[in-house]
């Protein structure tokens, strides 16, 4: 098993860790299983509450954070293995990587008490401040405040799938599938699902080649941050 | 239509949703939209953009948008019921595939499929992206806001929520 725990390095600074929606091919088998620590549910209940909380923007380097660094759950390796099996399947990624970590150490007990931990917090302050929003969203200076902010907003998303693309447009097929998926969305209206059974067959073939290889390198993500949803 | 039957579609929407949201939650934010401001009718787009921005000025999964939506549509139990169906059946889906799928890691066709899937989620997200600033983003120094944010991110590792502070202060003295 590699042992790849930053030993109590500076946060912030693995490009590996945060990439995005991408395959992570190089990967070897090792790090398949996890450190046979004991991680019980209390433990699995407050890490990921404390990751979901402090997530302002996206929760997944966060919890990445969390996970590897703070409290050693697992190698970066592991988590990144995780990390991508999550972003493949579908629903919100980082509830998908509490599901499996939950039940790597606790079965589907430890999932659902994972989830839990992530989701409730959270969800029990979109209600207030949406119950603050519902109330007061319409007085003059509230109305202002969002002005501003949902601007923001557009410009995070708008970053986020630039620097999720970065890596991805070095190849023709890349800038081809994800202009077509643009298009099929905005301009023909089709149903997402449409979309998204159009384009894979084709998709996938066009990186067949590639995956054939012997390091199957599909491109690397360089450092991008990306704010997992 | 009775409350009852805004909660079932609510339940029905997000499960959807959730069992097709490749990519993550925000790949089906166009979709999303769609549905809720198109097809049902529950909010104007520009509404819908306010409460996308509200989920992530507020901690905690991106996905949660979908808690605010269930909120305005039909009070708690509209925002359990859009939390749960949204959460749960990608959730169970992932307990069940997790370990058979690992089995796979090395083989070309998953190497493929999930390298070909990524550009299109991406160009999924970038559509979200296009909806949410074309229903919010109005004026110059909104679109200037909007462009400062993207830079940012794009370009520096410098926390967006810094720029959200800003905006929001711009916002207050109206300039927006």
């Amino acid at each position: 098993m590699t042992d790849s725990l930053p030993a109590g390095g500076p946060p912030t600074s693995d490009p590996q860790s945060m990439e995005p929606a991408l395959p992570s091919p190089s990967i070897p088998s090792a790090g398949a299983e996890a450190p046979e620590r004991r991680i019980g549910l209390a433990e699995l209940f407050f890490g990921f509450a404390s990751a979901g909380l402090s997530g302002f923007g996206g929760v997944m380097p966060f919890a990445r954070r969390m996970i590897v660094e703070e409290r050693r759950w697992m190698t970066e390796r592991e988590f990144t293995e995780v990390l991508s099996l999550g972003q493949f399947l579908p629903g919100p990624n980082i509830a998908n990587v509490s599901v499996m970590i939950g039940a790597r150490y606790q079965g589907a007990l430890g999932s659902v008490v994972a989830l839990a931990g992530l989701m409730l917090p959270p969800f029990a302050i979109c209600i207030a401040l949406g119950a603050l929003y519902a109330r007061y969203g319409h007085v003059p200076a509230v109305e202002h405040l969002f002005a501003g902010i949902t601007a923001a907003a557009s410009g995070l998303l708008l970053g986020t799938a630039g620097k999720l693309a970065r890596p991805l447009v070095k190849r023709p097929a890349g800038v081809l599938f994800l202009a077509l998926a643009f298009i099929g969305i905005v301009v023909l209206r089709w149903h997402m699902i449409l979309v998204l059974l159009a384009l894979a067959p084709f998709s996938t073939a066009a990186y067949w080649p590639r995956a054939r290889g012997p390091r199957a390198g599909a491109p690397k993500a360089d450092a991008s941050k990306a704010g997992g949803p | 239509m009775s409350e009852a039957h805004t909660l079932v579609s609510l339940a029905l929407l997000y499960a959807h949703l959730s069992l097709i949201a490749v990519g993550g939650g925000i790949a089906v934010l166009p979709e999303m939209q769609r549905q809720v401001v198109e097809l049902h009718g529950w909010m104007t787009s520009a509404e819908f953009a306010e409460l996308f921005a509200l989920a992530q000025a507020a901690p905690g999964p991106n996905i949660l948008v979908v808690t605010l939506i269930g909120w305005n549509v039909a009070g708690f139990l509209g925002a359990l019921v859009a939390t749960v169906a949204m959460t749960a059946p990608s959730a169970l889906l992932t307990y069940g595939v997790a370990y058979v799928w690992d089995r796979f890691r090395h083989k070309p066709w998953r190497i493929a499929l999930q390298a070909g899937l990524a550009p299109i989620t991406v160009g999924l997200i970038l559509a979200g992206g296009y909806f949410v600033t074309r229903a919010a983003v109005h004026s110059v120094p909104a679109y200037a806001i909007c462009a400062a944010t993207f830079a940012i991110v794009f370009f520096t590792r410098i926390h967006p929520l810094w720029m959200f502070a800003l905006a929001g202060a711009l916002g207050l003295m109206n300039l927006v």
